[in-house]
């Protein structure tokens, strides 16, 4: 073996990590020219939706010039990528802000929502796939296969709907609208409950789907034999040798569901008035906001292929013979 | 012929041993029936308003009750199927066309083709498919058309990737060889070799993808997106009814059930074909 192939055998797998970032630079990059030129074929003159129609056309022509508005397409271009290096998105044309820093005042409330969406997800989703799977084509098995179809057919913002009517009219469990994100500790989670598990029903069904399946493959595995042949339990053999396979699709599902939850939560941020992303690309469409469009969609962009990446590399590390792909 | 041929058979046969997908079939059909005859079988006028009989709950008279204008629900509902399932099933033909023959041809060529294709749709896939569509549609401006455009973009790109893996397998098969060494052209061996060979796993996706279509539609709606007022959408009838919600709940509940059934029924028959197309899966079956 000469010295070079025994290095890459030696780092395969930081190597695997290293090749698979890189390999999101060019999507990124791509995905960065579109949303440039994408947000400059939206209609309207931005300079005239910040003046208002009464504006005169000398105070235009002084804003256009200040924004940058008259230099030729490709120095935009440019300013665009450098201030994206450093952090910087432009102004936005409503609040007079940064556009980055507005990102990162509702980044948190969108982020908690997804993360709450997945937990619960997977709280229920992983015994529910379980119970399906050890109970197979019994009462049980259908009862939640059917759930499970129907939660993925449920429309998510009709499922907040629906949640509102039930556990914040008829029940007062919970606040109507989550304006209590700004309150306490325990306020903030009272008002996160309905939206988060308006955001999991899909990822329920999915998860409960995806475990069950994974589980019946893999109990008819010869390891899984083996294990029962040596007389181990039941319980240990489930436990402690098919879960940890079973549960491998999971993550996978979890990943791809991740973008699906992002992009809900403008539905969900509507439905139950909660500030975040979603709402925040809403209101920026109608004020023709478009440096806060923008700096938007490269934050979704951004997300989704670091979401990506982190699948795949969690994929990598739970099942090792991916690296030698 | 037979590639059209082929597929049925085998969903056919898929169908034949699947209840619950029979149940998705009829529940689908009795949908496009009353969507359909909507005209004939409404017992109102969709658009007419009457302030006298203004947010009725259900009963004899108005089924689904009535809407702040007076109009009766029911029959909204019945005209607001159309939008919705002609949305869903020619978002999907379109995606589905587009998107195949997009992953078939960079599947097939290879070399510089397939990376080229391929980066594009790893592009459109790095958004959430509900951001790109409402960016498209802010883009074109909200109508029947410009909803059908956005929605059908969002799934060019996951049309591509389900034709371009079977097309990389299939290629490499003895028979498609045979067929180049006797100098069939690439259109035909595309058309009457690989194309018949994709067709069932592209299908399944696109029954499933029709429900998601049409959850999406919904979703433009629902946000002031969709297809203008006073035209009856399902999404629009809940975003009308959202406000008045502690008052007239009725408003939201109908128009939500009616986008279920419709998403039900399509995921029925969607999981159906996968479960009889999925070797692995009936395996799995058979065993227990």
């Amino acid at each position: 073996m000469t010295a070079l192939s025994e290095w890459a055998e030696r780092y395969r797998a930081p190597l695997y990590i290293a090749k698979r970032i890189l390999s999101g630079i060019p999507t990124l990059l791509a995905v960065l020219t579109v949303i440039f030129f994408a947000i400059r074929t939206l209609p309207g003159d931005p300079a005239l939706a910040i003046l208002g129609d009464t504006a005169t056309d000398a105070s235009i022509a002084a804003l256009r010039e200040k924004l940058g508005l008259n230099l030729p397409i490709w120095r935009q271009y440019l300013d665009f990528l450098g201030g994206l290096f450093q952090g910087d998105l432009g102004t936005s044309l409503v609040y007079g802000r940064s556009v980055a820093s507005e990102l990162l005042r509702v980044l948190p409330y969108t982020l908690s929502l997804t993360l709450a969406s997945i937990v619960i997800g997977t709280v229920i989703g992983v015994p529910l796939g379980i119970l399906s799977a050890l109970h197979r084509n019994r009462f049980i098995d259908y009862a939640t296969r059917v759930f499970s179809l129907i939660g993925f057919s449920f429309p998510v913002f009709y499922a907040g709907i629906m949640l509102i009517l039930v556990f914040a009219v008829w029940l007062p469990w919970f606040p109507v609208m989550s304006s209590s994100v700004d309150g306490t500790i325990i306020e903030k989670l009272r008002g996160l409950v309905l939206p988060a598990v308006a955001g999991s029903l899909g990822l329920i069904a999915m998860i409960t789907r995806a475990s069950r399946s994974s589980l019946l493959d893999v109990m008819g595995d010869d390891y899984i034999r083996t294990a029962r042949a040596k007389g181990l339990t039941e319980r240990t053999v489930l436990y402690r040798h098919a879960l940890r396979n079973a549960l491998i699709p999971v993550v996978t599902v979890i990943g791809l569901y991740f973008a699906l939850i992002i992009g809900n939560s403008v539905l969900i941020e509507t439905v139950f008035t909660r500030p975040g992303l979603g709402s925040l690309i809403i209101g920026s469409l109608d004020n023709r906001d478009y440096p806060m469009v923008q700096g938007l969609l490269v934050t979704y962009a951004a997300i989704v292929i670091v979401i990506n990446i982190l699948t795949d590399l969690t994929y990598s590390m739970i099942d090792p013979r991916i690296n030698r792909a | 012929m037979s590639i059209l041929s082929s597929a049925t058979v085998t969903m056919t046969r898929a169908f034949r041993r699947n209840i619950p997908s029979g149940l998705g079939i009829i529940l689908f059909v009795t949908l496009c029936l009353l969507a359909l005859l909507a005209p004939i079988i409404a017992p109102y006028d969709p658009i007419e308003q009457s302030i006298l009989s203004r947010m009725k709950p259900p009963s004899g008279e108005h089924l689904f009750g009535t809407d702040t204008f007076g109009r009766d629900m029911f029959t909204r509902a019945l005209y607001g199927a159309r939008v919705s399932l002609t949305v869903g099933v020619v978002s999907v033909l379109l995606g589905m066309t587009i998107g195949s023959v997009l992953g078939v041809v960079a599947g097939y060529y290879g070399r510089w083709v397939d990376p080229l294709i391929m980066r594009a749709m790893d592009v459109l896939l790095s958004f959430p498919t509900l951001i790109t569509g409402i960016i498209i549609v802010a883009l074109l401006g909200p109508s029947l058309t410009n909803v059908i455009i956005a929605i059908t973009f969002t799934l060019i790109p996951k049309f591509a990737r389900i034709a371009r893996a079977p097309t990389l397998a299939v290629k490499e098969r003895a028979y498609v060889e045979a067929c180049r060494a006797m100098g069939f052209s690439d259109i035909r061996i595309i058309v009457f070799h690989i194309i018949p060979n994709i067709l069932t796993e592209v299908l399944v996706m696109a029954s499933l993808w029709t429900a998601n279509a049409i959850m999406i539609e919904a979703g433009f709606a629902f946000l002031g997106l969709g297809v203008r007022a006073p035209t009856p959408t399902w999404g629009g009838m809940i975003r009308e009814g959202f406000e008045h919600i502690f008052q007239a709940p009725w408003m939201s509940i109908f128009p939500g059930l009616c986008i279920l059934l419709a998403v039900l029924s399509l995921n029925l028959i969607g999981d159906g074909l996968r479960d009889a197309l999925d070797p692995r899966l009936k395996q799995a079956k058979d065993m227990g």
